[in-house]
């Protein structure tokens, strides 16, 4: 299947300084696709090409397998990290006006929005200045303004900052029902939980270059550690323990948790074998990456550019 | 753009419906008329009549001031110092006029007593009453039949008259000046009023952040060029509704007074006899009225609506830019200087090429587009050579589109460039982006 988004080497420069450098980043259809990297890496300006706000020093973007023309801005939803809305404007114009500037009929525009304000349950907002809204409340309104036109590519920068938990749930629902629906997601966010949660690929820039780019499995199991825990009843006897442990004996509040670092050639099923013989096991695990260990591994390694 | 038209929809109508352009509009016409109508309106209003005791010891002017409604002359005798007193207990609006001793041949020594300052008119009027009998008894004692030098009244009036290709016309210069410097004066004003409109404009997008949501549907170009025409339209529908409703203001506020002003006039001629006649020759023969029908107010009005248009748009392109580039209004200040320079000079300048409207300096600021604007439209009453309009108007047009791509590339670069604070260098650098 065609990506939805493919960029290829693209190049930004802002005057002698380099803000992306050779990154090609391919977004399957309808991935959850996690845009990572830390504060200047890159990540915004890789969003202002795609969604045609800047063009590319170098390199291509293509749309759904063809290169990206004026008339997909229709197509791709954004919401930006920076949120905005007109102060002194009506939710409901606002919103009309957004939709209308993305290619909808005013008619059109009014019904869907119309449904969105049933939805998220702000019918009597449709007639309030944005400056009488709260943070939260304005949030929801920018959120409305950026799928309003049923997009098939949405881009979100942050988009569960400066919610509340329980509304940050209603977006999250929201944001995977469009997914179910057939809309692919493209997340760009610091937040490791949501990554970890929701992200079926990602990328992670640095430095203005890719550095990790994959599904969220794949990438695990490159980043595996192989350490297993081991939690049993009663401490193991380390002194005739044929395995070199990495951490010993732990008491916990009903076990005891030991770790073990294999290497290659070794099976934790014989380790498994060899604990059972000397303790009863209460668990057993492989201890996986979290994806804000990756991060941190990842950025911290590389060498400061020369 | 169909999105363009968006904008400017957008644009004119977020700006029509704000209270602070109705009140502007409405404000707008009754100050205008204020100005032309309330000074008539309160003379008219001002009819409490003053009594003059008149106290002269010269005997020659007492019977020869005239009363009129505001003003009566009662002849009085006695010492000054009793009339003073008198004046004291008399109360409001009285007053005392002294006439010193005087055979007609010196200046006689003259003091109006009173409670508080008499107004200048009075004084004028009385002035000038005492300075007629004096001639007339002077040229008396010379000899001279004061009747015969009324007669003697030479009455030289220079006519000019523009000679072109065109053939003869019948000049007007002094009608020229005022509605070339109106004009300009005018397309001063709008270039400030709206161009620093489309400034905030822009300013306000940027620190909302509403631009980066805007301009991932629309080129940052459309946006820019759908704010400048948006609040262009602004303009003009003010103007326009300026002109209407001036018109209606001093038209019905005219026709309520015109009965009462006509009677006004007579007394204010009964005063000064001498200065009437000034005005009435003014006003008459060769007057600003009349000179103003030989301007061509329709060719003046279309090249106005050009010049405005053009102007503001160069003008407001720049502003634009400012908005763009800045974060706040105390950064926007260091960027209007070059931008406000040419055109308050343009305004400054504006009273000498008035005096000399054919000079080379005239020539120049009005072909340049920065000044032009301002100069060609102070220059246009007095019917400048065409080849030198056309001139004019082709390198404003080429002026405006030059400054709005500039602005374009400032633009686009400012409005997604937050918390830095730029200098000249780096908006050359912008440019070549």
């Amino acid at each position: 299947m065609t990506p939805i988004i493919q960029t290829q080497n693209l190049v930004k420069r802002y005057g002698t300084y380099t803000a992306l450098d050779q990154v090609s980043v391919s977004i399957p259809k309808g991935s959850i696709f996690g845009l990572l990297g830390p504060n200047g890496a890159g990540k915004t300006s890789l969003i202002r090409i795609i969604t045609q706000i800047t063009a590319p020093d170098e390199g291509t973007v293509l749309f759904d397998g063809k290169p990206l023309v004026p008339a997909d801005v229709a197509r791709i939803g954004y919401l930006p990290e920076e949120r905005g809305l007109y102060k002194k404007a009506k939710v409901g114009e606002q919103l009309l006006y957004f939709a209308q500037l993305k290619g909808m009929s005013k008619a059109e525009a009014l019904e869907k929005t119309k449904k969105w304000f049933i939805r998220l349950d702000i019918k009597d907002w449709w007639n309030k200045n944005v400056e009488e809204l709260s943070k939260g409340m304005a949030q929801k309104v920018q959120f409305v303004a950026t799928v309003l036109h049923e997009p098939s590519f949405i881009i979100l920068d942050e988009p569960f900052s400066g919610f509340d938990p329980v509304n940050s749930d209603v977006i999250r629902d929201e944001i995977l029902r469009l997914h179910d629906q057939g809309s692919t997601i493209l997340f760009s966010t610091h937040r490791m939980d949501t990554v970890e949660e929701l992200c079926s690929h990602v990328v992670l820039i640095d430095k203005a270059k890719k550095v990790l780019d994959g599904s969220t499995k794949d990438i695990r199991n490159q980043f595996k550690t192989h350490r297993y825990s081991v939690e049993t009843k009663e401490p193991i006897n380390f002194s005739e323990f044929p395995w070199q442990p990495e951490t010993m004996n732990i008491e916990k509040e009903e076990c005891y948790a030991s770790s073990f670092k294999l290497v290659d050639g070794q099976s934790p099923n014989e380790l498994v074998a060899d604990v059972i013989q000397n303790a009863e096991i209460l668990g057993f695990r492989e201890e996986m990456p979290s994806f804000h260990d990756i991060f941190v591994q990842v950025v911290s390694r590389e060498p400061e550019a020369v | 753009m169909n999105k363009i038209l968006l904008i400017i929809e957008r644009e004119f109508l977020s700006r029509v419906k704000k209270k602070s352009f109705l009140i502007m509009t409405v404000l707008g016409p009754i100050l205008f008329a204020g100005i032309t109508i309330i000074p008539t309106w309160l003379a008219m209003r001002d009819s409490t009549q003053t009594t003059v005791s008149v106290l002269d010891k010269s005997g020659l002017f007492a019977k020869r001031l005239k009363s009129n409604k505001e003003t009566v002359f009662v002849s009085i005798d006695g010492s000054e110092d009793k009339a003073k007193q008198n004046l004291m207990k008399a109360g409001e609006h009285q007053m005392l006029l002294v006439i010193g001793e005087t055979n007609g041949n010196t200046s006689p020594d003259i003091r109006i007593f009173s409670e508080s300052n008499p107004s200048l008119d009075l004084v004028h009027s009385i002035e000038g009453q005492i300075n007629s009998e004096l001639k007339n008894v002077q040229l008396k004692s010379s000899g001279i039949d004061p009747a015969l030098v009324e007669k003697i009244k030479p009455d030289v009036d220079i006519k000019t008259t523009v000679l072109n290709d065109e053939g003869e016309k019948e000049g007007s210069s002094a009608a020229a000046t005022i509605v070339g410097f109106g004009a300009g004066f005018l397309i001063y004003i709008f270039i400030f009023l709206y161009g620093s409109q489309v400034m905030t404009g822009v300013m306000e997008e940027k620190t909302n952040r509403v631009v980066e949501v805007i301009i991932s549907s629309v080129r940052p170009f459309e946006l820019m060029l759908g704010k400048i025409v948006g609040v262009a339209m602004v303009g003009l529908a003010q103007f326009l509704l300026w002109m209407i409703l001036s018109y209606g203001i001093t038209t019905v506020a005219g026709t309520i007074m015109a009965s009462q002003t006509g009677k006004q006039q007579t007394i204010e001629v009964a005063g000064d006899p001498e200065a009437s006649k000034e005005m009435k020759k003014k006003m008459g023969k060769s007057g600003i009225l009349k000179e103003l029908q030989n301007v061509n107010l329709v060719s003046v009005v279309m090249y106005f609506m050009f010049y405005f248009l053009g102007g503001y748009l160069l003008y407001s392109a720049m502003f634009a830019a400012v908005g763009a580039a800045v974060d706040n209004q105390q950064d926007a200040q260091q960027f209007m200087l070059p931008i406000t320079i040419p055109i308050i000079g343009a305004i400054v300048m504006a009273q000498f090429i008035i005096k000399d409207p054919n000079s080379n300096l005239a020539f120049w600021m009005s072909v340049i587009p920065f000044t032009s604007p301002i100069i060609m439209m102070i220059r246009i009453p007095f019917e400048p050579p065409f080849w030198q309009i056309l001139l004019s108007m082709v390198s404003l047009i080429l002026g405006f589109l030059g400054t709005t791509w500039m602005a374009g590339k400032i633009y686009r670069v400012g409005i997604l460039m937050y918390g830095k604070k730029v200098s000249y260098k780096e908006l050359w650098k912008w440019m070549r982006y």
